[in-house]
């Protein structure tokens, strides 16, 4: 078989995902759970087979292939068609996106059983693997598209399917209105992110008229000098598109609230994949990014400040999901910042290590909040306001969660940086370019990774560590098979991960070189490899110091909170970052929205505009036409006409005698004139 | 040759004749005679086609008057035709006493 | 004057004298007979005219067969004499004065507008007016207005058969 033979296969990569979203949206609701979710399973499955199978055939030809399918949009100038991109980068994340997807689906049958049951709806089982289908299909449009605009659908498709997920539940949480608030945030300030992107694309296309990633490229690199600047705002606004999907600052924020979506779908969307689609559309633009001139240090700056912000708020959680969000929000500033300072390779290796581990953390932490909801049933507890969520109610479950503890403590570590685990190795990669670039990066990126792995240290010890601080946690017990499987396989990735960029190998590197051309290989910076490990240690041992040699109690405040001070408070308020926003856009908003609605629509529009000048108006003008114009002029003149025209008529009719000969007599006169004319002319 | 003769002479009796049908026409109540005086108005006429032939040496005039009398004989079929109706209806040829048309 | 003029006027005159005769003559018998007196004076002018063909048909058809459907219906009727007492005063004089202007202006036509036509009539080839010649000029250049008259008679034919059938017969 050759590379092209597999290369053409290519479009099933998408196909598959979006049969099975087909099929679970007509049939979903007739096959049983198992069956829907198998479906969905099976294509994301059968996707990774073609991704695989994508990967033999760069092995084969490493140059790629852009699979045509079908012209697209032709107006004027803008031509775009539906082509797939096949690079080593596009197939990197088909890898990963299908291969962690599909753990996850695996995963999802089972937490889902449960969950729709404590939810109290089980009808809706089959919804959530239509969403999730959707979500993969647009997914792999994002990945192997060939243009922005082709991109762009899939972005879009994200979106859409994030939000359908995060407010899966959307009569649930606070006031019964919380998770379609979260939705809603989420997808309100996507929309901010996207509206850079579409300027971004409307200033490729003005400039280079062209939309497909491959022709901007070259053009750019032929144009050399002349086209800097135009790289530089398409790369700006392309990272404020970055900026919103990947929950940078200042978009980060609806992030933590997407945790109100089941935890399979915080674990794929918001953790593994979608969040990652600005990281890699950055990577795919690395061209333009070379160059540009302001752009990367911006990022590179902002990636550093989010990734540090992120991770003291998370120090400050008791929600072990938010932990996890803001955890992963300060990964993604950790990948930007990489980006930023030109390192891509590591970028993308971070993307895919952190896939694997935060994936990970995610579903072994929903295995745990479902344990503990389970324990809170089984045990029967009293209790109203029981957050199941909430590590201030749980602890010990080391003995009582085997194999999720040990799945945890796996990604925890992993996500500290502990050698071998492959946290460690893609955080290094980032570190020791930066360390070369933008010391001010590094040493931001330092201590925010000293921070992750205190925050992972206090998650563990407070989750797994001590005693049970509920009866729910006491009677927690081991998640199904179904879930507990793919936790084993993704911790395998997890410990495994860090060998696809192994120091001295490279091998993610020299693959990716196909793609990003010259990059260079980065070096194992020894001193900062032992660094960093210390930091991670110490900063264990701190959390241990805190929360482990003396579990705290139930109600007792954070061991923090007292010797911290006011960055406790600040750090526990989130810097006040949603405050700061409600104050300045949401209430402005409001008001300006409620101001539209009761003075600019209600009383202008409505009583004057509406009811006064148009309808008062046209009343009067119509009693004005009506009586005066119709009654007096227009219908008085049609009853003229009409009497003039009838007294005309009887008029007339004394002509019309009935008498032969009278008409006789005309013809006769008209004879006579007729030839007086023709005598006289 | 008709010395002495000449198109003026044609004319004028012809128009003397047309002119005495028209009157017929509209003195007359009785309809056959009324349709007599019409007749006697084609006769003027042809009168006149023949002149021209004659003046111009062209055969079409002559060709003229025979179809004027195919007309004429068909019209005096059909108006005798009606006249015949009429008087079935009315009892009467008198043109005067039909005038259901008065306006 | 010549003899050809002679016989001219005095066909004339008759033609003139019968026509005022068949006007004013009460009895429609009369009438028809004078109009037959008219034709024939007519006919005699055609005749003059160097027409003779047209002056036969005249003859044939004018006073044989039209005149006779004339007084054939005059009889089937029993309508001599219809007029009534109830006269038109107005009408009357209209028709003399209109009459009157009319003769005024054909002479005008006919004597002050002559134009090239103001000669007397000259000689002309054989055959002219006779029969063959205008038999093939009717069958050759008026071949299609000829078969149009025959429908035309034939509608007159139906037409006339229709009027005249009686309404009790539907």
């Amino acid at each position: 078989m050759t590379a092209d033979t597999l290369f053409s296969l290519a479009p099933l990569v998408i196909l598959f995902p979006l049969l099975g979203f087909v099929f679970n949206l007509v049939a979903g609701r007739r096959i049983s759970e198992r069956g829907a979710g198998i479906v969905a399973s099976a294509a994301v499955g059968l996707a990774f087979v073609i991704a695989i199978l994508q990967f033999v055939a760069l092995g084969l030809d490493p140059a790629g292939a852009t699979i045509h399918i079908a012209e697209w949009i032709a107006i004027g100038e803008l031509e775009v068609d539906w082509a797939l991109q096949i690079d080593t980068l596009s197939v990197t994340m088909l890898l990963m996106v299908t291969g962690v997807g599909g753990l996850i689906h695996i995963y999802a049958i089972g937490y889902m059983h449960d969950d729709v049951r404590f939810q109290g709806d089980p009808s809706r089982f089959p919804r959530f693997f239509v969403y999730f289908s959707l979500f993969m299909t647009a997914m792999l449009i994002l990945v192997t598209g060939n243009s922005y605009l082709t991109m762009f659908v899939g972005w879009e498709g994200v979106g859409l399917s994030s939000y359908l997920l995060i407010s899966f539940w959307y009569e649930k949480g606070e006031n019964g209105i919380g998770n379609a608030l979260a939705g809603k945030k989420a997808f309100i300030v996507n929309r901010v992110g996207d509206l850079g992107f579409i300027i971004a694309m409307l200033i490729t296309f003005w400039f280079f008229g062209t939309l497909t990633f491959e022709e901007v490229f070259s053009e750019a690199e032929a144009m050399g000098a002349a086209a800097v600047t135009a790289a530089t705002a398409i790369t700006l606004f392309l990272f404020v598109g970055a900026a919103g999907k990947s929950a940078q600052i200042p978009l980060f924020v609806w992030l933590p609230d997407a945790m109100a979506g089941p935890t399979p779908v915080s674990a794929l969307i918001h953790a593994a994949t979608m969040v990652t689609a600005g990281i890699y559309m950055l990577v795919r633009n690395a061209p333009l990014l070379e160059l540009a001139t302001v752009t990367p240090n911006v990022i590179a700056i902002v990636g550093a400040a989010t990734a540090l912000l992120a991770a003291s708020i998370a120090v400050a959680r008791f929600d072990i999901k938010r932990v996890l969000a803001y955890s992963t929000i300060s990964q993604l500033g950790f990948m930007i910042a990489a980006v930023g300072i030109g390192a891509y390779v590591a970028a993308i290796f971070h993307l895919v290590a952190h896939a694997f581990f935060k994936a990970l953390l995610f579903l072994s932490a929903g295995s745990v909040i479902q344990g503990v909801e389970h324990g809170h049933h089984h045990a029967d507890s009293a209790e109203e306001d029981f957050n199941p969520n909430d590590m201030r109610v749980m602890g010990g479950l080391r003995t009582r969660m085997k194999v999720t503890f040990w799945v945890y403590l796996i990604g925890a570590l992993a996500l500290a940086g502990i050698p071998p685990l492959a946290g460690f190795f893609s955080k290094d990669e980032i570190l020791a370019d930066a360390s070369h670039v933008n010391p001010a990066v590094y040493w931001v990126l330092v201590l925010a990774a000293f921070l992750t792995a205190f925050y992972m240290g206090r998650q563990v010890l407070m989750v797994f560590f001590g005693k049970p601080r509920s009866k729910a946690a006491e009677a927690t017990k081991e998640s199904p098979a179904t879930m507990v499987a793919p936790l084993v396989a993704l911790a395998v990735l997890a410990v495994g991960g860090g060998l696809i960029n192994a120091p001295g190998l490279l091998p993610l590197t020299r693959f990716l070189q196909e793609t990003l051309a010259g990059i260079e290989e980065p070096e194992f910076i020894a001193a900062i490899a032992i660094l960093t490990t210390l930091l991670a240690l110490a900063s264990i041992g701190l959390a241990w110091l805190l929360y482990g040699r003396r579990p705290i109690k139930s109600r007792a405040p954070d061991p923090l909170q007292s010797r911290l001070g006011p960055v406790w408070i600040a750090i526990r308020h989130r810097w006040w970052v949603d405050e700061f926003y409600d104050w300045l856009i949401v209430r402005r908003y409001v008001s300006m929205a409620r101001w539209l609605a009761e003075v600019a629509d209600e009383r202008f529009l409505h009583d004057w505009v509406h009811d006064r000048v148009i309808a008062l108006g046209y009343v009067r003008a119509t009693h004005w036409l009506a009586s005066v114009l119709d009654l007096r002029f227009i219908d008085r003149g049609f009853d003229g006409l009409g009497a003039l025209t009838r007294r005309g008529a009887s008029g007339l009719g004394v002509l019309q005698t009935g008498y032969v000969r009278n008409y006789a007599a005309a013809v006769f006169i008209g004879l006579v004139l007729v030839v007086s004319y023709l005598l006289l002319s | 040759m008709i010395p002495g003769v000449s198109m003026i002479h044609i004319l004028i009796l012809s128009g003397v004749l047309f002119t005495l049908g028209a009157l017929g026409v509209l003195i007359r109540r009785n309809a056959i005679v009324m349709f007599m005086s019409i007749e006697l108005m084609l006769n003027a006429a042809n009168l006149a086609f023949v002149g021209f032939a004659r003046s111009m040496g062209a055969l079409s005039g002559q060709v003229f008057v025979f179809f004027v009398i195919a007309v004429a004989a068909a019209e005096v079929a059909i108006g005798l035709a009606l006249i015949v109706a009429v008087y079935r209806n009315r009892g009467s040829i008198d043109v005067d006493m039909v005038s259901d048309l008065k306006g | 004057m010549t003899v050809e003029l002679a016989i001219f006027l005095g066909l004339a005159v008759v033609a003139v004298g019968a026509s005022i005769a068949m006007l004013v003559s009460r009895n429609a018998v009369y009438s028809a007979l004078f109009l037959v007196i008219v034709l024939f004076a007519i006919a005699v002018l055609y005749l003059l005219l160097s027409a003779a063909f047209i002056a036969m048909v005249q003859v044939a058809v004018y006073a044989g067969a039209i005149m006779v459907l004339f007084l054939f219906v005059i009889m089937l009727l029993g309508t001599e004499n219809v007029e009534s007492e109830s006269r038109r005063p107005w009408q009357f004089a209209a028709a003399l004065v209109l009459s009157y202007v009319l003769i005024i202006q054909f002479l005008v036509v006919a004597i002050v507008l002559p134009g090239d036509f103001g000669g007397e009539f000259g000689a002309l080839v054989d055959g002219f007016g006779g029969p063959a010649s205008i038999g093939i000029l009717l069958f050759k250049e008026y071949l299609v207005p000829f078969e149009v008259t025959s429908l035309l008679l034939l509608a007159a034919m139906v037409g006339a058969i229709v009027l005249t059938r009686r309404e009790s017969s539907r």
